[in-house]
Parts: C-alpha cells; structure tokens; sequence
C-alpha cells in the first residue's frame, strides 16, 4: 500500500478536540453529569485531585475530573496549570491538627487510646462483594448512621502525647525564627533536600509510585518497621494574618487525613533509644496515600543519614520521580515527533552496517 | 492581530504568565548570558501543556515576547508540524503578536529539534526547547554528581564515553545531543539538535536561549560565542551528510527527512526546514520529485 | 505589599513608575538582555519613566523590571531613606540589605564610595549564578578611558568608555573576570542609556 505523509495543522486539531469533547459525552442518550454529582459521589477522586493537585478546591476538582473523563493525572495537571496562575495573597497559619474535628481516628500501636478508636467512614471492614443495588435505576436507600451516645472527645489527643510523659517518641522541634518553608511551586528541587521539601514533594507525589515505595520498603527494600501510630481524618480551620489586622483570621476549614507511623531506630549509646516518626498529610480523605508517604517519610530519613541502600531511601530517586505531572508529560513526550533525532539514527546504524559488512568481506578475503 | 476578548486565554495575563514569574524568569535569563552553558536553576511553572511539549521553550518565549515581536515556532525543523502549530496558535492568541514562517521575518524562533538552515541574524533569538538540558545525564543519573562536575570541570568521564564510542563503533557515534564545550568552560547538551546543526551554534548572530521546563534550567549562548563540538584529534567532529540532495528543492546540504512512499523500500528524501525548502523552490530551485504532493501542502495560517 | 514593609510608606508621596507595567517592563528587559548578550553596546531607554530624585531614569526601569520581593537589594547608603527608597519599596516590594553578600542586586550612584566587587556575593562553585547583579549609575556612557572588551557576545573585539569610573575599578574588573564561574555582573546606566559588562567580558584599559 501507499502512504500518505501526514502532516498537522489546525484543522487536524480542531477536529481532534471535538472528537475528543464527543467521546468525553458519551452517549447523548444518558443525562451528563454534573459538577455537583461528582463533587458529591465521586468524593475520593477529588480528594486525590486536591492533593496531588495542591490546590484544595472540591468544585475546581469536580470539574477537572468531569473534563478529564475521570483521568485523575489529567485531572491532577489541569488543577496545577490552572493554580500555578492565581495571585498568591500571603501564606496561612499553619493549620492545628491537634485541634482537628475528628471524623476517624484509629491507633495501631494501643488498643485503646485517650479519645478512643473512631472507626468512621471507611472501606476496612467492608466484603469487596460489588452492591448491584447501586446499579439499580434511582437513589439506593440509606440507612443514616447513627449518632454516637457519647460525645467524642475534643480536642481529640495526638499520639504525641500518648508517649510524652516517657520521652519514647522523638518530638518535632519547633523553630521560631526558621525561615518560610522551601516552595516547590516557586524553587526547583535542591538537594539534600531539608524536610520541609521532601515533605512538600511527596505531599504533591503520585499516590501509586509512593504506594509501590511505601511497599517495597516493607518488603525489606529499606525496611523501616513502621507501625501506624496514628491516622485521623477531619476538619480544621485555616487561619490567616492580614497585615492590616495583625490578628489571625478564619478564612475556612479543610479536610485533612493525618498518617504518623513510627518506627524503632533513633538513639544508641550516645542517646536513649526512641521511637522515630514518619508524617503523611494530604487534602480530603487519602488514607492509602497518607500512610505510603509517611513510610516513605521516614524511609528518606535514613539517606540523610548516609545509609541509602534501596530505592525507598534514595532522595533523589524518590523525589525526582515522584511527581506524576511530570512523569506522564515526559514519557507521552514520545509520541511527539522525534523524526529528525530518528533519521540521524537511521543514517548512523545503516553507516555502521555498511562499515561491518566490509570488515566481514574484507576479513573474508583475507582468509582465503 | 486583533484582541480577541471571548478567547478563554484572555482571562490569562499577557503572554500568560503573571509579570513576577516573567521577572523571575528574566533574571535567570541574564545569569545565563553571563555564564554561558551554565545551567542556570529556575522556578518552572506549570504550564498548560504538559512537560515535554515544549514548557521551557514556551516559558522563556512569555518572558521575553512583546507586541513588536513577530514569532516563528518550528518542530522538526518544520512550521506546520502539530505541536509546532499548537504553540503559535498559542502565542497569537496569549501575546497579539505577528506569526511567520519566514525565518529572516521573525524576531523570535521557537524550536524543537533543529536550527532553520537560513542563517540567524543580529537582533533574533532562537529558543530551544529541551527535554534533558544534563549532557552528563547520560552517564550519570545523579544531580548532586553531574553538577559537581560542571562546578569543577571533572568532564573526563565524557571524553572516556565518546572514546568507548570509538573503540566500539570505530567512530564517534552520537547523532544528536552530541556534546558541546561552550567558551571552553561548560559542557552544554545543545537540547537534542541533530549535530548536523552543532556548528551552527558557535559565533551566531542571535541570540541561543535553551529553556527545559520540567527539568527547570535555563541555559544561553551569547551571540559571537565559541561553542566546540568535542573530538579528538585523530577522530575529528563530522556532521551528517545524505547522497541524496532533496527531492523537492534540489538542495544538496540541508537537513533530510527520510520519507516512507511505500512498502517496498521506496523513499523520498525531503528537507526538514519547511521554510527552507519553500523558499527555495519559490525561487525557481528544482529537486527530481518536484511535482510530488507534498510539495503541494498549503501552509495553514496560525 | 507596602503594609508589609518596615516603616509606613507615605504613599501620597511616592512618584508614578510604568504606565503599563507588563508593556513597558517587558521592552526595558530586551535592551537589558541584549545589553547583556552584547557587551559594550549602549542601549536606549528613551521610553522609560521618570524616576525620583537620585535615580536615573535607566536605573529606576531596570529596578522595576527585575526587584521584587524575591531578590534582596543592596541599595546605596546616598539612596537609603530617601524618595528613591520609598519609590523602590512601593513599586518593587524588593526587600533591602545592608548585607552585600546577601544582595541579589546592588544598586549604586555614589561610585566612589561603593564597595569592591568582590565584597558582593561571588556566587557558589555549583550555582554560580547566585552572584550579585550590579547596576551602576554613572556621569556618562562615553567620555571616559578606553577600555577595550573580548569574550562571548562581542564579534572580535568592542570599545567602551565609561565615564566616572574610580581609579582600579578595571583591575577589579579583570580579576572578577579571571575567577569565572565566580564573579558578579555588572550594569551601567547613565541617563536613559544602559549597558552591560557580565563576568564572562575580558576588559583591557587601552595603553596598558
């Protein structure tokens, strides 16, 4: 057969958009969704679009991922080019999660801990049995859950004073005069990189590469022997200091799930022995994203100590490639054009060839 | 070009990004003029096409674009390539400003892949579009090492690869990205250009500016600046040359596209620089396949 | 951004700059690149605002083409607490230094008194470009000893001739040069006319 050489241009796509906005419809036949719908019912995705998008708004995400037809990278980068514009007004307060409004808070380490265990509203316990009657044509019935008998505890205790009056657990220190925080969305990646970027990095990373991570490192590939001390998932309020007040303000609450892991390994003959931490924080409702970052967290502590063996401690493996922008732009890359690159390849291996097939010939002839 | 207010781009800055990031961006810009090859560290922005697309490239054109600029923005050496026309489409409607597929025209020139055959001139800039801006990334992955090596000139571990090269190969055999050494002080990766294009670097009228987005660096060379493709002396630098001259236009030392006609075998060889190529054919300049239609493609305006 | 600044602004007091911010600061940064990319070409600034008293109107637009919030600025002692000041406060929001090591740029009309180039931030072996930029106000572009300048942006060889220059500023220059990749950038201004010398540009005073 006959090729045709193709070549773009604007109509080709034009038409490609409009291919591409009838294929995100679908069948006109069936209503559209709506923002709202999405917002509400696909909830878990936009936390994800929040976090790794680093931009906590649930319509801006709703509506990412209705127009990336539920690609959630997609969806992620569209939350990121359209962030990277806004104003930026001054920075918050940092946010209090001791002071958070608890929906779920479970403790692996105690069976049972001041303020107790708050199971909430999560998948663990549920038989992975698919609920045909959510398939059923109209609103599946709810049965509404049950207000607790007692009034939970408020604020609720953090695992950090659970261990405070033993000295177990290693503190964070607080810096007063620390300088503003490393930002990744005005400085490019530096190493070593201080906490604050890492934390910053995997914040913004990809869930499945830090869950793959995460598990590497408890298959022993830089194994930290974590032990999830803590997850709590709620509401906190953002506070903000206009410079014309000079007070904090509250200009809105989030919902944040919190992951400390923590692990043996500080101390020696120098220091009494203690627990170690590692911290996971994301937008919304990301517990599987939480508790991978918080390993790989403390996983990325050994290889500021030098001890970088596996993939998971490796600071600059992980926090160059943990951003899936990035990632899914460089490697769709290849299907731009590359046909220059590939015709000086070309010319180089025909070249090669013809100068071994006159080696072999020449080899040949002198054999006989 | 007239203001097009119902265009969603107009909700945007002009020329898309908002003046503090322009100004930082500008500022790497001179670094990188003033320590030429040096990759200068930049605080890239999500842009709204996705990393490899050409974000460097497209970040130092908002920078510095103005209305008076006329824009030209080439891939594979070719103005009506997708991307290509994407990203002037782009500009046109963000910066109002002129577009043109006559190199001598325009004041800016984006490109991927390729420096237009047409020789640049005093007052134009050529933006590179650069997916790894590292020459030394190649050999090795980390960024703590590769920069001490640039700091401290350790650039023996390429000199040890492209003499493996020769003892492989039996010559040196890079075909893009082929290293260069920028006023005898940086080793520059020139962004991937065929090195059929590497001469063209050094002592150039224009101004280079090489913008990698996702890796976020800036590099430059300055105009009238030596920039060497490294060698050895019994290995000297080469280009890429083809026994066949192009089909279209005739012309005997421009950069070829191989072209597939059929399956068995047949291939037309015609330049990369579309420009070029018209031009050339504009006035009077005849290859063996004139009549072939790609030479009928129309040009698209932006 | 002015609330956040040390001392109230009296904004009733601070001068106008660019009509149109992107417009103009986007054609101030084309003669600065080219000035850079080009050793010893003087470019013009005609169009550039007026600036407060102290400043040359080339001065006042590089100042607002390339200050911000994010590059602290060494601002000349003969500037400190005058309108230039609160004129580069309000319109920059470029935080101020009397740190010359933490300046990203240096802004300097009294010439005679300024600090030695090397007293200014040399940049780090690995980021050579976190060195100091340096804008110096001067009497004329022309007039003064032949300085002849080589190296990358000049075809062969270029002349310049700045006026107001203290005696050994060109040795300064020369041994700023001859620690490449260290070294600051330099930038002239007079009037409404700019150029540039970057560490790269070797310097010879004519008749040494």
């Amino acid at each position: 057969m006959a090729y045709v050489a193709v070549k773009g241009g604007e109509k080709a796509i034009t038409n490609a958009h409009r291919w591409l906005a009838e294929d995100r419809r679908g069948d006109t036949a069936v209503p559209e969704v709506e923002v709202a719908q999405i917002r509400e019912q696909l909830s878990l995705a936009i936390d994800r679009v929040m976090s790794e998008g680093s931009c906590y708004d649930r319509d801006l995400a709703a509506l990412a991922v209705k127009q990336a037809r539920g690609d959630l990278p997609e969806a992620i980068f569209l939350t990121r080019a359209y962030r990277t514009t806004l104003a930026r007004f001054g920075a918050s307060l940092p946010v209090e999660t001791g002071q958070m409004a608890v929906r779920r808070r479970v403790s692996a380490a105690f069976k049972d801990i001041p303020g107790g265990q708050v199971l909430g509203p999560t998948f663990d316990y549920t038989h992975r049995l698919l609920d045909f009657t959510l398939a059923a044509n109209g609103e599946t019935p709810i049965e509404g859950a049950l207000e607790a008998e007692e009034a939970q505890a408020y604020p609720m205790a953090t695992i950090a004073s659970v261990f405070s009056h033993e000295d177990l657990l290693e503190a964070d220190t607080r810096t007063p005069d620390a300088p503003e925080p490393f930002d990744l969305t005005r400085d490019p990646m530096a190493f070593p990189a201080g906490r604050d970027q890492r934390l910053q990095a995997l914040a913004r990373g990809d869930e499945g590469f830090l869950l793959s991570l995460a598990y590497s490192s408890q298959r022993g590939w830089g194994n930290t022997h974590p032990l999830c001390a803590e997850i709590r998932l709620g509401e906190v309020a953002v506070e903000f200091v206009p410079d014309e007040l000079g007070f904090p303000i509250e200009i809105g609450e989030v919902t944040l799930t919190e992951c400390q892991m923590i692990s043996t390994g500080a101390g020696g003959t120098d220091k009494a022995p203690q627990f170690t931490r590692g911290y996971g924080l994301t937008f919304g409702h990301c517990e599987r994203k939480a508790m991978s970052m918080a390993i790989v967290d403390r996983a990325l502590r050994d290889a500021s100590a030098g001890e970088a063996s596996a993939p998971v401690q490796d600071e600059e493996f992980v926090l160059y490639h943990s951003d899936n922008v990035e990632a899914s732009g460089f490697v769709q890359h290849l299907k731009l054009p590359h046909y220059v690159d590939f015709q000086a390849d070309l010319q180089l291996i025909r070249r090669l060839r013809r100068e071994h097939a006159e080696r072999v010939a020449a080899m040949k002839e002198a054999a006989e | 070009m007239t203001a097009r207010p119902n265009q969603p781009e107009r909700y945007y800055n002009y020329a898309y990004l908002d003046e503090q990031t322009k100004r930082m961006i500008r500022r790497s810009i001179l670094k990188a003029l003033a320590i030429p090859g040096y990759q200068v560290p930049f605080g890239s922005r999500e842009m709204p096409v996705p990393y490899g697309w050409g974000t460097g490239g497209i970040q130092l054109t908002a920078a510095i674009i103005g209305p008076d600029d006329v824009y030209k923005c080439i891939d594979q050496g070719a103005d009506d390539t997708t991307n290509a026309v994407s990203i002037r489409r782009f500009f046109a409607q963000v910066a109002d400003v002129a577009v043109t597929e006559d190199t001598g025209k325009a004041t800016i020139i984006q490109t991927r892949h390729r420096i237009p055959e047409q020789p640049l001139k005093a007052g134009q800039v050529l933006v590179f579009q650069v997916p790894q801006p590292e020459p030394l990334r190649g050999l090795e992955a980390r960024e703590t090492e590769t920069r001490a090596m640039h700091a401290y000139e350790e650039y023996g571990l390429q000199y040890v690869s492209l003499y493996e090269s020769v003892a492989t190969y039996g010559r040196i055999a890079s075909t893009v990205g082929y290293p260069t050494m920028v006023d005898e002080r940086y080793l520059m990766s020139p962004s991937p250009i065929p090195k059929f294009d590497n001469p063209k670097m050094g002592d150039n009228e224009a101004i280079l500016l090489f913008g990698a987005g996702r890796e976020k660096r800036i590099y430059a060379v300055p105009p009238h600046t030596s920039v060497r493709s490294l060698d050895f002396e019994d290995y000297p630098f080469e280009t890429q040359t083809w026994e066949e001259d192009c089909a279209l236009c005739g012309a005997e030392e421009s950069y070829l596209d191989e072209v597939v006609l059929d399956d068995a075998g047949t291939r037309m060889f015609v330049c990369s620089d579309s420009h070029f190529c018209a031009d050339r054919r504009a006035a009077g300049h005849i290859g063996p396949m004139a009549d072939h239609e790609l030479a009928a493609l129309e040009t698209e305006p932006a | 951004m002015s609330a956040s600044a040390p001392t109230v602004l009296d904004l009733a007091e601070i001068a106008p700059a660019f009509n149109d911010p992107t417009r103009e600061s986007q054609a101030v940064f084309r003669k600065v690149m080219d000035a850079v990319a080009r050793p010893g070409t003087i470019q013009d600034l005609a169009f550039a605002p007026e600036a407060p008293d102290g400043l040359d109107r080339a001065a006042g637009a590089v100042a607002l083409t390339l200050f911000d919030f994010e590059t602290p600025t060494w601002l000349d002692p003969a500037l400190r607490g005058g309108n230039a000041e609160s004129w580069m406060r309000f319109h920059c929001g470029c935080p101020l230094t009397d740190d010359p090591v933490k300046a990203a740029f240096a802004l300097i009309t009294d010439v005679m008194g300024a600090p030695a180039l090397a007293a200014f931030n040399q940049g780090d072996a690995k980021y050579p470009d976190r060195s100091t930029t340096l804008v110096f106000q001067l009497p004329g572009l022309e007039g003064g000893p032949r300085v002849t300048l080589t190296g990358p942006g000049i075809k062969g060889e270029a002349l310049l001739a700045l006026a107001g220059l203290p005696e050994g500023f060109w040795d300064q220059v020369r041994a700023n040069q001859a620690k490449f990749q260290f070294g600051v950038d330099l930038i002239f201004v007079a009037g409404d006319r700019l150029t540039a010398l970057p560490r790269s540009t070797r310097a010879t005073i004519q008749g040494n």
